[in-house]
């Protein structure tokens, strides 16, 4: 009788023995550049500072609208990189895999995790597995750890931001948050609604060369715009002033939030950042980030002031002010 | 930008009609739904009013006015091994004795499910057939339609491992115990529109006609905000007092009778216990003897204590009533914070005391 093909992962592919390497073989090798499979990648780096980043995925859904788990993964670290102004080069991907976990599934992650890899220009060349005991983990978790090459003279730090430096934001805000909120509950967009989940290295390297007086940049992702700002602004002690009105958001998402009673501020993104720059820099460079793919929604949002220190404002459409605190807990849906 | 000058010039107006029509002596008027505090500090609406015009928060969060009692029975619910608790999301922080919380039960073990619709516990309770899954129903008017059409369902389906713990609240019987109430001052309601959809105008014809009190049934777009307290503003400018709907787009005077004869079908209205106001007659649902099968309070062995008190200190009765501001507490951002809360106002994102902290109380000069 022939032996039925499995299609699930299995408890010993995490073993260290044949399973394990036949699952390296099939689905790692071919989509990774691990070179002779050392125990350590070994590169060849050119002298200078080095940025050195990590990150753990353990998104619900796996798959959604426009992105999954694996894409997320590599643009999550490589946009960790570029906005500290760093050019991406390496990274390290490790897998913990839930016992049972479909096959099909984890060649459809990593398959992405090329592709994001190649479209960033970046290399994975090391990595991990683990399998853990069915119930020990939800199905999968991916951390990557990136190396990046910081070039002469850049610098993105909050401790630059001075007065009257302007905001920019590089895309519409909250599409991955509202995104995965929407597939996790079943909703549905006409258009539909999309992740924004990209590499940002391609716009922050062209950004680099349009202006030297970009002082702080952050990707906005957990605690959305919202909580990147309060961080920037109580790093900085000084205070950002945001103009509602300014704000990109898509319709779609703006649906979301008065239909479950969230505010787009503080919804995640995995594609857009926050640039803080010198005023006389911030038209040319806004004109730059629009030229380029992954930019053609940014905008000023706002400027920085001197006072109220490490403060957070947001003047509304009406002309009231409000201030904005950081989240203490994921936003949930309103219940009346 | 054309739209964003227009709606400008529009608001503008508005407010300047706010201004002109406001009395010259102070007045209160209250919000009675979370929804509209959240929104009114959004909208920077309070900056825009004259000085004289108070917005108090009212009674009007869910998870706000829960009991410590119904918290502590869910969290022993969730205790148990044969349960799934499943709830909407808020309720996950709310503190119950000993600051304890469905959150922090769930890290000792306790298993409890965050769901955004009743429909989606039915499901946890298809997908866990071994388990016993209940849900505990928090909510006002807005939310207990949609438990009983979830109990219709799980009938229709043959789902016989669900269960409903019922802490459902009812709106006017609480407006009626703060209009009652001799230290409560207030003007003129802002109404809820969620609530009022279901429920139309005539619950609350009695704060006209018994208390003389304006009131105005809003939506929850500063436009529409600003409109529903100039409505208000109109009618004590001419010593009048109606309920009036400003949020018509949404809210019928007879609301939706269908929905309301499903509240109607599946529960019975009660007394109810509201956290830091007291108890309440006739101000809350418990399920209908008929459908006691699916009454975890009755399925369940819980040792229930009667409700005490909430913590001294805790301003958060005095805030749901409209006597005090959140800052007024002596508690307010020191003791207790949203990321640990003493009161439940503290918790929901919709409790006046939560809205106060994160979006800096007032507003900014």
């Amino acid at each position: 009788m022939e032996e039925q093909q499995l299609d699930r992962i299995l408890l010993g592919a995490g073993g260290g023995g044949k399973l394990m390497h036949e699952l390296i073989e099939k689905y790692f090798v071919p989509a990774f550049d691990l070179g002779q499979m050392m125990d350590s990648a070994i590169l060849n780096i050119k002298p200078g500072k080095l940025a050195f980043t990590t990150d753990s995925f353990v998104v619900s859904p796996l798959f959604f609208a426009g992105g999954d788990i694996g894409s997320l993964a590599v643009n999550g670290t490589v946009n960790d990189l570029s906005v500290s102004g760093a050019e991406p080069l390496y990274l390290s991907a490790a897998f913990i895999i839930e016992e049972g976990f479909l096959l099909s599934d984890l060649a459809t992650i990593v398959e992405s995790m090329s592709k994001a890899a190649a479209k960033a220009n970046v290399k994975v060349v090391t990595g991990d597995t683990k399998v853990v005991g069915r119930g020990k983990a939800d199905r999968i978790f991916i951390n990557t750890t990136g190396i990046g090459l910081l070039p002469d003279g850049v610098e993105s730090s909050p401790l630059k931001i001075d007065t009257s430096d302007v905001i920019i934001v590089s895309g519409e805000i909250g599409n991955h948050g509202a995104c995965i909120m929407s597939g996790r509950n079943g909703l549905s967009f006409t258009p539909p609604l999309l992740t924004d989940t990209r590499p940002l290295n391609g716009l922050i390297k062209e950004m680099l060369t349009c202006s030297k007086n970009i002082h702080f940049m952050r990707d906005p992702t957990r605690g959305g715009i919202a909580t990147a700002l309060k961080e920037a602004a109580l790093a900085s002690n000084k205070c950002i002033v945001i103009k509602e009105h300014l704000l990109p958001i898509a319709d779609q998402v703006r649906g979301l939030c008065d239909l479950l009673g969230l505010d787009p501020l503080y919804i995640a993104n995995e594609g857009i950042l926050i640039a803080i720059v010198d005023r006389k820099d911030a038209d040319k460079l806004l004109e730059t980030m629009k030229k380029h793919p992954y930019g053609g929604n940014s905008a000023i949002i706002g400027e920085v002031m001197s006072s109220p220190q490490g403060m957070v404002i947001v003047e509304t459409a009406l002309g009231g002010k409000r201030v904005v605190e950081m989240q203490t807990h994921d936003q949930l849906p309103r219940i009346c | 930008m054309l739209r964003l000058e227009r709606f400008k010039n529009i608001m503008s107006d508005l407010v300047k009609l706010i201004h002109d029509t406001a009395p010259s002596k102070a007045i209160k008027l209250m919000e009675v739904c979370g929804t509209h505090t959240v929104s009114i500090f959004r909208h920077g609406i309070k900056a825009l009013l004259p000085k004289q015009i108070s917005l108090i928060s009212g009674p009007g969060c869910p998870v706000c006015v829960t009991s410590v009692n119904d918290i502590d029975a869910a969290i022993a619910l969730s205790k148990m091994p044969e349960v799934i608790l499943v709830t909407f999301g808020d309720m996950m922080h709310v503190p119950g004795s000993n600051r304890m919380s469905l959150h922090k039960a769930r890290a000792y073990g306790a298993r409890s499910e965050v769901v955004y619709s009743p429909r989606d516990a039915l499901q946890i309770a298809s997908d866990n057939s071994n388990s016993k899954v209940v849900f505990f129903a928090t909510g006002f008017e807005t939310t207990s339609p949609l438990i009983a059409a979830t109990i219709e369902e799980a009938i229709e389906r043959g789902v016989n491992n669900f269960y409903v713990y019922s802490a459902h609240k009812l709106v006017p019987p609480a407006l009626r115990a703060l209009l009652s109430s001799p230290d409560v001052k207030i003007d003129g309601f802002i109404l809820p529109g969620h609530v009022s959809a279901i429920i139309g105008k005539a619950p609350y014809e009695f704060i006209a006609s018994e208390f003389t009190k304006p009131g105005v049934i809003t939506g929850f777009n500063s436009d529409e905000i600003l409109m529903g307290i100039y409505m208000l503003l109109v009618q004590i400018a001419a010593n009048d007092a109606q309920i009036q709907i400003q949020y018509s787009k949404v809210v019928r005077p007879e609301g939706n009778p269908k929905a309301v004869s499903m509240i109607e079908k599946y529960f019975d209205v009660c007394d109810a216990y509201w956290r830091g106001i007291g108890a309440i007659p006739s101000s809350g649902l418990n399920l209908k003897e008929k459908y006691s099968h699916f009454d975890a309070k009755k399925i369940f062995q819980i040792d229930v204590k009667s409700d005490t008190a909430d913590s001294t200190a805790c301003m958060c009765g005095d805030v749901l009533r409209g006597i005090k501001t959140p800052p007024e507490c002596a508690l307010f951002g020191k003791g207790c914070k949203p990321e640990n809360p003493v009161g439940a106002c503290m918790v929901s994102a919709e409790g006046s005391c939560a809205a106060y902290y994160r979006y800096g109380g007032a507003t900014v000069g």
